[in-house]
């Protein structure tokens, strides 16, 4: 067992529209992350990978609001600082984020150089160029960047080589946290194993010390992390190490996402993919009891109304039904 | 599964280059097709190799530097803005963007409306267009009375793509050239579109040109796969052969490159 870096406990955020209407985006998220490891979240548009991502960077700014949880980094308490320190002292050098349109993240006008000066001088203000230079250089080297791209614009870069950029430009700092939301959905499959072969690279070298990688693809998901969490209408339903969730899964949520996995293996042709019926529940008012149970076949009558608790079992796996894990049994549905 | 073997489009030396001199480009370098009334097919390459340009000089919406498309045997006429509008009658398309391809001022069903004045023309009693337009909604599984007074930026994505679906459904083309239809979609909603492609397929009987990176995704739609490389095929034939025993280096790092959950993803090659 490594060394815990990250700990969140029952961490609740919200998005306050325009009209004053709250949208509990993560309602009670708890989550550990030792040094080394990668960990996957998962789950469908909407459901609130984003928010979480955004909300464990402790930096929120409207519409997004903190209600209550705890978030700590290397034993630093997050929630109790304020946005200013935040921003200095954790930010960029403690947890760093990629966006998912990192190729909108880049100013046209400005060299990528610049952008990492920015980056640098932020935390190190008395930096001379040189020496950022120096540190951009070797940090491209080492993850098979060319240093000419340093000199260049971001229109002359492709698509992957961008990403690829904006990833060097957040971990310049060796952070020890990286989110990655969805890194890789706006590319295609050869840009996308490219750019996961950095990320791997990255953990590697131990530029960054552990990784939280966001997507909505299980296939990418169960090659890159060690464990995944499946993320339904702002709450985790299920954990557990990659292999048990995507062989394994408890949830019937899980279980239908495993049905949407396509992979270009024989026997494809012959499985049926089963989407899953109806929508997901607003989370302007999230209904009492499992949010799943409106698109569940086990549902019952008390599933819509009590409080499901989350489930621990003796292998350290975590699932939120209140069937019990005999019942759960059966692989894909 | 293809019903009956008659090709219904085909190009012979379709070519198109931009630009000229020394910013010239080939994008599609004389490239052969067959494709035949009922069956899916794939176009699978990555980013730049020319998947859309071809998609788009099958619709017509970009003219051929050299080479000929024919359609059902004959060489098809464009030349006039009428008989394009002939042409499109029979070939439709659905793009990658949701979001841009709906008109974020009028609502909804407007787009349905258009498609049906395309068809049945514009003297048509109200109660029909609505049953029409609530036959189609409840082919790609919406309710109609829920969607007809909403604006686009009021639908998911999947909801919008779905909709452009239960078009195709109204319009009854011959041809559909679906160009990435899923890459802006979660995985979940992905399956809900390809289902209904199926379905489409199965109730129409017709030719579905699926036009993606992904080529798990082609496999599992399609019956024959075109593998493309800068501008040219590289590889064609049956989904099967492709996937299962791949002669070109080409698609055998297509394969590779897509992440797999029963053998282990090789990222040596990246």
């Amino acid at each position: 067992m490594g060394k815990t870096i990250l700990k969140v406990k029952d961490l609740r955020t919200k998005y306050v529209t325009r009209y004053k209407e709250s949208v509990y985006a993560v309602d009670g998220v708890s989550l550990e992350l030792e040094e080394g490891k990668s960990l996957g979240i998962a789950g469908e548009s909407g459901c609130g990978k984003s928010t979480l991502a955004l909300s464990l960077m402790g930096y929120y700014f409207t519409p997004l609001h903190y209600i209550s949880g705890t978030i700590e980094i290397d034993g630093k308490i997050v929630t109790d600082m304020k946005p200013d320190d935040v921003r200095k002292n954790i930010l960029g050098t403690e947890i760093a984020y990629i966006p998912q349109a990192a190729m909108n993240a880049l100013n046209p006008t400005q060299k990528i150089i610049n952008f990492i000066e920015d980056v640098v001088r932020a935390h190190y203000p008395k930096k001379s160029k040189k020496d950022i230079y120096d540190l951009a250089c070797e940090r491209f080297e080492s993850l098979n960047l060319s240093r000419e791209i340093l000199g260049k614009y971001p229109v002359e870069l492709s698509g992957g080589m961008k990403q690829r950029t904006v990833i060097a430009i957040s971990t310049i700092l060796s952070p020890k946290v990286l989110i990655a939301d969805e890194p890789t959905s706006a590319l295609d499959v050869s840009s996308q194993k490219v750019v996961i072969k950095m990320l791997k690279n990255l953990m590697e070298r131990e530029i960054v010390k552990s990784m939280i990688f966001i997507t909505h693809e299980l296939p990418l998901l169960y090659n890159v992390t060690d464990d995944i969490m499946v993320m339904y209408a702002g709450q985790i339903v299920e954990k557990g190490t990659a292999e048990e969730v995507v062989f394994d899964p408890l949830h019937p949520y899980s279980k239908a996402l495993m049905n949407s996995m396509i992979v270009p293996e024989a026997g494809m042709k012959d499985v049926k993919l089963t989407p899953i019926p109806g929508v997901p529940p607003s989370l302007k008012n999230p209904p009492p009891g499992c949010r799943f149970a409106e698109r569940c076949k086990h549902a019952s009558s008390t599933c819509k109304t009590e409080k499901i608790p989350e489930v621990y079992t003796e292998d350290g796996r975590m699932y939120r039904c209140l069937l019990t894990r005999d019942q759960l049994k059966g692989g894909k549905e | 599964m293809t019903t009956s073997n008659d090709v219904i489009l085909s190009g012979r030396g379709v070519t198109r280059v931009f630009g000229y001199g020394k910013k010239k480009v080939v994008a599609v370098n004389k490239v052969d097709f067959d494709f035949k009334k009922g069956e899916i097919v794939s176009i699978v390459g990555e980013s730049g190799s020319g998947k859309s340009t071809l998609a788009k000089m099958i619709l017509g919406l970009l003219n051929l530097t050299e080479g000929q498309i024919y359609y059902k045997g004959a060489p098809r006429d464009i030349s006039t803005h009428k008989k394009r509008k002939e042409y499109w009658k029979s070939i439709q398309a659905i793009f990658q963007d949701p979001y841009s391809s709906y008109n974020i001022f009028t609502k909804v069903d407007s787009i349905l409306l258009d498609c049906i004045k395309m068809k049945w023309g514009k003297d048509l009693a109200k109660e029909k267009k609505i049953e029409l337009m609530s036959q189609a909604c409840s082919f790609v599984n919406l309710e109609y009375d829920e969607l007809a007074n909403k604006y686009p930026f009021e639908l998911s994505g999947g909801q919008m793509q779905r909709l452009m679906i239960a078009r195709i459904f109204l319009l009854k083309p011959e041809v559909l050239i679906a160009d990435e239809p899923t890459s802006m979609i979660d995985a979940c909603s992905r399956s809900t579109i390809l289902d209904m492609l199926l379905k489409l397929r199965d109730e129409i009987n017709m030719t579905i040109v699926f036009i993606t990176h992904d080529i798990g995704l082609a496999y599992y739609v399609s019956d024959s796969i075109y593998v493309m490389k800068d501008g040219v095929f590289v590889e064609k034939g049956n989904a099967d052969d492709i996937i299962l025993n791949p002669k070109a280096d080409y698609t055998r790092r297509l394969i590779n490159d897509v992440p797999k959950i029963y053998e282990k993803w090789d990222l040596s090659s990246a």
